[in-house]
């Protein structure tokens, strides 16, 4: 099964004479363990595809299907469950500010059902290893720098065992190299774990990690290069 | 147990707060001076009320007769003394003890001016007070023109107590008859009246030259053990004119605790204060709390974008509500018992901290904390994950 499934979904912002369409006719199909970039010019819908695979809008024509939930019609209580199932990787690093780097990554771990507190915390430890911060997990955000915010981000989105990543240019904030390494282990750790990635990315310099790569103008999918 | 333990999670609404501790030091201030301001008013309010019947409270009596003319123990109207002796045709009546009871012009033998003082006469033979060490002085009230003087009173009325306790002969005037105080007791000051003096019945009469030898103002009555007071006094108003109501103890005191409930704005006021201080509390708590949400709007929505339920994040509100209420309880708990002590020491008002009072406040802070999280919970509903990306 697809981790990822479109046909046909367009959508469009706005009502009456100020509707604009945003999406076009997209069909897309990821499978489990794929790591496909996306790329395109800004405003070309990108991050709206990637809020409504994500399960945070509404899908208002087109069938889409994230993780075997078909999503069209979908209510708020149903797409919160699914969302339960997708890791996300914001442009800002979006921690909890209030949290420790552990704290923040266990607040992903505690969306595993059935696992006791001790169970969920050393997941949490486990993820941060993976993500080489094993040193600065009683930090609080602000003591963190902007690579190693992201590489926290990475670990809060990997605690909760999700089948499909989501990432919105999480090179932005970080410089070269840095967001190179950020990439790499996001793809390795990804892959470990069979999880399907999509990355929107401006970043030219990361397109190399993608097994797939899809490029997005004025709300259309433009066919693959390969 | 075991398994709640091992189902907790991160404490995000206990982080939230502690970690800004400049906002929960706000918050803890506003509601220990909401909390504050009701004990103060709700105290003042009892208090009053209740300093309103210290006098009441100390006689030993079952019943109690009084003119149905007698508005409270200020205005004690006088009934005529006979009804208080057609009392004991009731098989079920003991004993009964005529009481003349009125406010009388006292003069501060220092300053020379006068203050209206609440005198009580009876026969010294026949004391009725329920505590015996009050009923040992009244020996020396049969010698006329001696009366005993309350220490709790006000200062205004002299340092009585003082110089009667340095050796020297305390004199002064009521009515331009000349009076000396023969011995110190402790009552307490009441609304009505700022102080107390017992005295002989003979005493009071040449005090009060115009009342009338026959009345008297209160009757107590007591009955023998075993009977029910409120049957005697359906009985003994079936039997006696209208010119006399019988009250139990109780209803005695709730008389007068009425009077100042009911006929004066007293109550209204001070209730109205308390009333006040839950809104500034609660605007205190809405403020912080809408901020608090405002401010982590966006970590919300990350929370939500997270596969989080809406129902847990308003539980972590509703939590930081509940942490604020409890904090914000035990300080004003502590403030509101120094500022009794404080306002007995200088007004010598009966007021305390009571069980039902803590509790009363406890739970108007509850409400206030968790309204106040109810309202700032609508902001919560703003927070779109969708707009996070």
């Amino acid at each position: 099964m697809a981790s990822v499934e479109l046909q046909n979904l367009s959508h469009s912002f706005g009502r009456g004479e100020m509707r604009r369409q945003v999406l076009q006719s997209i069909s897309l199909r990821i499978d489990p363990g794929e790591v496909v970039l996306l790329t395109g010019p800004s405003g070309c819908g990108k991050t709206t595809l990637l809020t409504l695979i994500g399960a945070l809008r509404t899908v208002q024509s087109g069938e889409v299907t994230v993780l075997g939930h078909r999503l069209y019609g979908a209510g708020r209580r149903q797409r919160q469950k699914v969302r339960r199932g997708i890791g996300m990787i914001f442009q800002g690093h979006n921690l909890l500010r209030c949290l420790t780097a552990e704290q923040n990554v266990q607040m992903g771990a505690d969306l595993l059902t059935g696992l006791g507190y001790r169970a969920r915390r050393d997941e949490a430890r486990y993820w941060l290893r993976s993500v080489g911060l094993e040193d600065q997990m009683c930090k609080l955000p602000h003591d963190l720098s902007g690579g190693q915010k992201q590489r926290v981000a990475i670990a809060r989105a990997l605690a909760a065992h999700p089948r499909l990543l989501l990432a919105d240019e999480p090179t932005a904030a970080l410089d070269g190299a840095t967001g190179r390494e950020v990439v790499e282990l996001l793809r390795r750790l990804a892959r470990d774990q069979s999880c399907a990635v999509l990355m929107v990315t401006h970043d030219p310099r990361i397109l190399d990690v993608a097994d797939r790569l899809l490029r997005m103008e004025d709300g259309c999918l433009l066919p693959s290069e390969q | 147990m075991r398994h709640l333990w091992q189902g907790r999670r991160i404490p995000l609404s206990w982080l939230l707060l502690s970690r800004q501790p400049v906002r929960l030091l706000v918050a803890l201030a506003g509601i220990s001076f909401a909390g504050i301001l009701m004990f103060m008013q709700l105290g003042f309010r009892d208090g009053l009320f209740d300093a309103s019947v210290t006098v009441h409270r100390l006689f030993d009596a079952d019943l109690v007769l009084i003119s149905p003319r007698s508005a409270s123990s200020v205005r004690m109207a006088g009934f005529p003394r006979r009804r208080l002796v057609q009392t004991l045709a009731d098989p079920a009546v003991e004993g009964v003890t005529p009481v003349h009871w009125g406010l009388m012009l006292w003069r501060n033998p220092e300053t020379r001016l006068n203050r209206a003082i609440l005198a009580l006469g009876f026969n010294p033979d026949d004391p009725f007070f329920a505590d015996p060490s009050l009923s040992n002085k009244t020996e020396v009230l049969k010698q006329k023109g001696r009366i005993l003087f309350d220490q709790l009173s006000r200062p205004e009325f002299g340092p009585i107590a003082d110089w009667y306790r340095e050796g020297r002969t305390v004199e002064t005037e009521i009515a331009g008859n000349r009076i000396r105080v023969e011995g110190l007791v402790s009552l307490g000051t009441s609304f009505g009246a700022d102080g107390n003096l017992l005295t002989s019945t003979e005493t009071f009469l040449d005090l009060s030259p115009q009342k009338s030898r026959g009345a008297i103002e209160v009757g107590l009555i007591r009955l023998r053990p075993g009977t029910d007071p409120q049957e005697v006094v359906q009985r003994l108003e079936s039997r006696l004119p209208a010119d006399v109501k019988v009250l139990t103890k109780q209803g005695f005191i709730d008389f007068e605790k009425n009077y100042w409930k009911s006929g004066t704005s007293i109550g209204f006021i001070f209730t109205l204060g308390a009333a006040m201080g839950f809104v500034v509390g609660c605007v205190i708590v809405y403020q912080v709390l809408y901020t608090d949400v405002s401010d982590h709007l966006p970590e919300y929505a990350t929370l939500m974008a997270m596969g989080y339920r809406l129902s847990h994040l308003l539980g972590v509100v509703v939590r930081e509500g509940f942490y604020l209420a409890v904090m914000g309880y035990i300080p004003a708990y502590f403030a509101g018992e120094g500022l009794y002590w404080f306002v007995r020491d200088a007004t010598r008002l009966p007021v305390g901290m009571d069980a039902a009072r803590a509790l009363t406040v406890g739970g108007m802070i509850l409400v206030m904390c968790m309204l106040s999280s109810l309202l700032a919970m609508r902001r919560l509903v703003d927070a779109d994950p969708a707009e996070i990306f």
